[in-house]
């Protein structure tokens, strides 16, 4: 399977990432080299393996209903590139 | 007086406590050390006041008798772990500037058992890398040079400039991660010891995540005994990480032996790979033969699924890599870019391709790629499927022995911009991804020089929860390769 400078623009447009015909290109082949060489995987014979989800064996815990942090606006925000009225600040999302 | 950048971390603790110097002093060393090594770009904040503080607070416990295990210890941090009111970058263009409002569990436990923090180290691009050139700040350079040569060597990646600083001297131990060998290729490439601990030991609260099922953190120090009195202070549950594991941390310092018998050493056939230089093969023998006469019998084992961890690996990590890199859009945190005029789509796409480095991108596209419809069960269900059977592998091994020998890396440190195909740098891993697959305990030690003066590590695989086995081979190796070569001193 190959993936083409299209399939590329597609996905670098799911991964929300600009990028020039110049950098699609690039990242074609360099895609399809490293795609080629995970597909070994298809000689292994995994036919009735589970997938493995927890690497170390555990129960996801359960804790009391209780509020564990909050209040803490002022941190929370003071990242923020912009802040506007104790919220996080965007451009325009509806004309 | 004493050198005190010399010291290893049990040295420094028992001199500290018998009087012999202050936290004060320490620090005082270790801070001008810092400022004299910026050639090596080890470090991308220093913070000697908070060494100060912390060395201060240390002379009055001793005072006042209520010392903490690592009272007077100050400790490089990994620029992955968030540090209140500290730049926390993770190498990162998109995150230049972050200064977090609340400490990682790693780091706030550290504080706790009274350590300081020196400053924060250089690492690839979210720990995404085998050589730290992945950096927005540029390579670490290795205190490390080939016999007669001037040419700039990678300390390894992705913890590059922690295994740069403690074998520069510039700290006496530091934290690393590692999610596919990012604390034991460096380690092996400088000198150095280093642990990954079994999945779950160290909280992965509060440090910047790559691969969450994979990420574990460790201490990497001079000595396997540093190791030990490190990852003792910075394993233990937390409620916040839900793959905590809940259980008590051992008493590993307390518990080290290089007495060995009894113990089973498994030698995977699999990992005897023609193309690795000679050198490191031989190694690998002298070790066996360091592990025999600490009293281990030798086993030969199988794992047969091992030429499939690395494409295992490198569909796994981009996968869960693009989805926790998905936080980074320019809303909350760190680097914001919107063209002219532009909305937030457009805000999102700019601020992701201004921000991210290459490495990285590429990874999210693989990731991209590889959870997408139509494309989730052939590639990434598949490599769920897989690592299951590596782990399987490795259970099943462990029926027959009770720690796994094996180099750490398949060459000696390389130099800066020698590896340019992205495939032949992830090849690096190629003995340290099993074991994070299988989110087993793993070390690397110093096992002796190669032909060009360059530092080779020996690489101890545990089972699961056995750290305590994989420190005592450690301990075995390190007693009987008497490594004691260090960097001569350019920088």
């Amino acid at each position: 399977m190959s993936v083409s400078n299209e399939q590329v623009r597609h996905i670098a447009k799911l991964a929300r990432i600009a990028m020039s015909d110049e950098e699609i290109e690039r990242l074609a082949p360099e895609l399809n080299n490293i795609l080629g060489w995970v597909e070994q995987l298809g000689e292994v014979d995994t036919d009735g393996v589970e997938p493995l989800a927890t690497v170390v064996d555990q129960k996801l815990r359960l804790r009391e209903d209780v509020i564990t942090d909050g209040d803490i606006r002022d941190e929370v925000l003071a990242n923020a590139p912009e802040a506007q009225h104790g919220f996080f600040a965007v451009p325009k999302v509806i004309e | 007086m004493t050198d005190l950048t010399s010291l290893t971390i049990a040295g420094l603790r028992d001199g500290f406590r018998g009087g012999d110097f202050s936290a004060r002093e320490i620090a005082e060393s270790y801070n001008a050390a810092v400022a004299a090594s910026k050639a090596l770009n080890a470090y991308t904040v220093e913070t000697p006041d908070i060494a100060l503080a912390a060395a201060d607070a240390a002379d009055q416990a001793r005072e006042g008798g209520n010392l903490q295990p690592l009272s007077g210890i100050p400790l490089g941090i990994k620029d992955l772990f968030a540090t209140v009111g500290v730049d926390t970058t993770a190498g990162s263009h998109i995150l230049q500037g972050f200064q977090p409002t609340y400490e990682s569990t790693v780091t706030a436990n550290l504080r706790k058992a009274g350590a300081g923090m020196l400053g924060k180290l250089n690492m690839d691009e979210f720990a995404m890398g085998s050589s730290n050139e992945t950096s927005t700040y540029g390579p670490v350079l290795s205190p490390w040079r080939r016999k007669g040569s001037n040419v700039g060597l990678t300390p390894g990646g992705s913890s590059g400039g922690s295994a740069a600083a403690v074998a520069a001297g510039i700290a006496p131990g530091v934290t690393g991660t590692d999610t596919g060998g990012s604390i034991r290729q460096p380690a092996a490439f400088t000198g150095i010891c280093g642990i990954k601990p079994t999945y779950g030991r160290c909280s992965r609260w509060g440090i910047v995540s790559f691969a969450s099922s994979l990420d574990q953190a460790g201490p990497m120090a001079k000595t396997v005994r540093d190791c030990a009195i490190l990852l003792e202070a910075m394993a233990g549950f937390d409620p916040k990480d839900s793959t905590s594991l809940d259980l008590a941390v051992p008493q590993w310092e307390a518990n080290l032996s290089s007495d060995l018998k009894g113990k089973r050493v498994g030698i995977p056939k699999e990992y005897r790979i023609d193309s690795v230089p000679a050198e490191i093969n031989a190694l690998w023998d002298q070790g066996i033969e360091w592990l025999k006469d600490a009293g281990a019998t030798p086993v030969e084992i199988s794992l047969p699924h091992t030429k499939y961890a690395l494409p295992t690996y490198y569909i796994i990590a981009p996968a869960e890599a693009s989805s926790n890199l998905a936080r980074y859009d320019g809303v909350r945190y760190g680097l914001r870019d919107v063209p002219e005029g532009g909305n937030l789509d457009a805000m999102y796409a700019t601020t992701r391709a201004d921000g991210f480095g290459a490495e990285v991108k590429r990874r999210i596209m693989i990731g991209t790629y590889v959870l997408s419809a139509g494309f989730y069960d052939a590639y990434f269900t598949k490599a769920q499927r897989v690592r299951a059977l590596i782990k399987d592998d490795f259970r099943k091994a462990f029926e027959q022995c009770d720690v796994i020998l094996t180099p750490t890396a398949p060459s000696a440190a390389f130099g800066i911009g020698e590896t340019t195909d992205p495939l032949a740098m992830y090849l690096n891993d190629v003995f340290a991804v099993p074991a994070s697959l299988a989110g087993l305990p793993a070390m690397s030690v110093p096992g002796g020089l190669d032909g060009q003066g360059l530092p080779l590590g020996l690489h101890l695989i545990g089972n699961e929860l056995d750290e305590q086995t994989v420190l005592n081979a450690g301990l075995a190796i390190e007693e009987r390769a008497g490594f004691t070569a260090k960097p001569e001193k350019w920088w």
